[in-house]
């Protein structure tokens, strides 16, 4: 209790602790307790090899991933100078899942992240000045909420047409309202809360009041749900790839190579599934980090 | 109506004249309202420098609205505030920045009232920094703000709110108040939510601060005691409307309107063979969506008499005092009520008052 007077031992302990705490702020902590979290760490080099991989995959690749065979078609795992085989059309699948990681990270990561922005900054400005801006906003925003994702994400490359910067237009667009609703409705939660009444009491204008204030407050939540999006985002880019409204063929893509192995199912399986096994560890880890996040967003400073 | 104002201890320093506000009410079609809250209807007070003014009246009276109007948290519907004399045209950047200069507020939650992920200092710097003062000068002044508050900024400005106690927290948002160096303080229920004993030590510290840096309050409570307490003068209010307003002495000992009579029969006495099981009122405030017509505690009211349900009675001088009004038919002269008495010149008892 500090309204009693304090000894001065008492005080002289007390500065040495408090002085400790004032290096560590909000964020520091959430950093430190993921860093504990083994089950983060690992998802996270597991993301951190692929993205390497996939970054300088020129070196790292075996490889060339477009160099065909007609004599080499469907070796198994584990041939030698194959390590994982070969494809279809005789290419180094050790290769091709290198530079298919290229695209796939991006279709997983980049919609989220304009997503993010876009929908964050829809939402907290919806929230924060409510009535009419807030309806309209949020009227408009609701009508995405009546497609299925991979509905409207497949109709939506579908009308704009095949290729790797429609879809991630399409994916952005997909994610969008989820975060803009979550932003939205987090910023209302705190836009009465005491302190953004007294900061309106001291002046302060709407913009400094929602970087000081809102942002502090509503980043948690809006980063929790985003990352647990991007492995939704892997495997609908995936999807989109599969079904051909992805990047046109010669190029690696773990879903566009999914679908074309497919034919081989029965002929070499291990072949054909090892793309799924790369979106299935991708959108897992992608997932666990999600969780731990969320756990560590929860520390209190 | 009448300024309630009044006090031999200086110039009024804040002045709010005819305030009104009412809150549409939603759920009409589109968002459009059908019907309104009254609540804040035609209140007038008036602010001495170095005064405290207590505001009472049970919840939903409308105390909070008139106080956020006071500093332009709430926009009123009409009425406008004064400060050192001169009107505040809440449009002008200017006047809205001299208003926030000058009077400041402390709020009743205060835990809802600190950002989670500030600590002391951050948050008590922010609305210097928000002033336009740099980083640098807004902390130091922060940790003198705490100093103020009695906390030791080496101990406490690096705490987040969840780390003080109910006490602290307080003592954090009255000093990110003071931080601006107003001269109005408006505590909304500020210590209503604390425990006694440290309920005690905040009215204390206030009642210093007061005295050391020559604030004036308007202090918001329920609290009959606490107002007692605190206040110079005390403000009644019932439904959006003052009923009564005094010197806190002669409204605690000679209450005029039958409201006040009630509110202070309320308080729990300290004599136990005073104590009655029989509740001094009974029945809830009439809705204020649709305030009934006449004197609006008429319909729980003792004396009530068919002339209180359809003349609204103004704040009317009592007992040739001046600065104690009440607004009750029954002590109007020539109101037509029976306990009324008989009508002297207005002018005449004035004279005799002053």
């Amino acid at each position: 209790m500090s309204d009693l007077p304090v000894t001065p031992a008492l005080v002289t302990s007390e500065i040495s602790q408090t002085t400790a705490k004032d290096r560590r702020g909000y964020w520091r902590a959430v950093r430190r307790k993921f860093g504990r979290d083994p089950i983060a760490v690992t998802c996270a080099l597991i993301l951190v090899v692929i993205a390497l991989a996939a970054i300088f995959a020129p070196y790292a690749a075996p490889a060339d991933p477009y160099k065909t065979s007609v004599i080499r078609r469907l070796l198994p795992i584990l041939s030698p100078g194959y390590i994982l085989g070969t494809d279809e059309l005789g290419r180094d699948m050790l290769s091709r899942l290198i530079y298919g990681g290229r695209v796939s990270l991006l279709m997983g990561i980049l919609p989220v992240v304009i997503a993010t922005l876009i929908g964050g900054l829809l939402g907290v400005i919806a929230g924060f000045a409510g009535g009419r801006i807030n309806m309209v906003v949020m009227r408009i925003v609701e009508v995405f909420f009546a497609f299925p994702s991979v509905l409207l994400a497949v109709a939506m490359t579908g009308a704009l047409g095949a290729g790797l910067m429609n879809c991630l237009v399409a994916l952005s667009i997909v994610f969008t309202p989820a975060i803009t609703r979550i932003a939205e409705s987090t910023t209302t939660q705190i836009r009465n809360q005491g302190y953004i009444e007294a900061a309106r009491a001291t002046g302060a204008s709407a913009i400094r009041i929602i970087l000081g204030h809102v942002l502090s407050n509503v980043a948690g939540p809006i980063l929790t749900y985003a990352s647990s999006q991007v492995s939704v985002s892997v495997v609908i880019a995936s999807g989109l790839s599969f079904l051909g409204l992805g990047v046109a063929p010669p190029t690696a893509d773990w879903g566009l190579m999914l679908s074309t192995l497919r034919q081989s199912l029965f002929v070499a399986p291990g072949n054909a599934l090892l793309p799924g096994v790369m979106i299935l560890i991708t959108s897992v880890s992608f997932n666990l980090l999600s969780d731990s996040l969320r756990t560590a967003l929860d520390v209190k400073p | 109506m009448t300024v309630a104002t009044t006090s031999n201890e200086g110039s009024p320093i804040l002045v709010a004249k005819g305030m009104v506000k009412h809150f549409p009410l939603a759920g009409g079609w589109l968002g459009r309202s059908n019907g309104s809250i009254a609540a804040v209807d035609n209140c007038s007070l008036a602010l001495a420098s170095g005064e405290t003014l207590g505001v009472v009246g049970e919840s939903g009276c409308g105390k909070s609205t008139l106080a956020r109007m006071l500093i332009d948290l709430v926009v009123p519907d009409s009425g406008h505030v004064e400060i050192e004399g001169s009107a505040i045209n809440l449009r002008a950047r200017a006047d809205v920045r001299r208003l926030r200069r000058t009077v400041q507020m402390v709020f009743q939650d205060s835990y809802a009232s600190l950002n989670p992920r500030h600590t002391a200092v951050e948050e008590v710097a922010f609305g210097l920094s928000a002033l336009g003062h740099p980083r640098r000068e807004a902390m130091k002044r922060a940790s003198e703000a705490l100093r103020l508050v009695g906390l030791t900024p080496e101990l406490f400005s690096g705490r987040y709110p969840h780390e003080l106690s109910g006490g602290q927290r307080q003592r954090v948002n009255i000093a990110r108040a003071l931080a601006i160096d107003p001269k109005v303080l408006i505590l909304d229920e500020a210590v209503s939510a604390l425990d006694k004993s440290v309920q005690a030590q905040v009215l204390n510290l206030l009642v210093e601060l007061k005295a050391k840096l020559g604030l004036s309050y308007i202090f918001i409570s329920h609290d009959l005691d606490v107002v007692r307490f605190i206040s110079d003068r005390v403000v009644v209010m019932y439904l959006g409307k003052i009923v009564e307003t005094g010197p806190v002495e002669r409204i605690y000992r000679t209450p005029a309107h039958q409201y006040t009579k009630a509110l202070i029969a309320s308080r729990l006495s300290m004599n136990p063979n005073k104590r009655t099981s029989q509740p001094p009122l009974t029945g809830d405030p009439p809705s204020p969506v649709n305030p009934p017509p006449g004197c609006r505690f008429a319909a729980r009211c003792p004396i009530a008499e068919p002339v209180c349900r359809t003349t609204i009675p103004a704040l009317h001088v009592m007992d040739n005092t001046v600065s104690h009004r009440a607004a009750c038919c029954a002590s109007i002269p020539g109101s037509g009520h029976t306990h009324a008495p008989a009508a002297i010149d207005h002018s005449e008892m004035i004279e005799a008052g002053a």
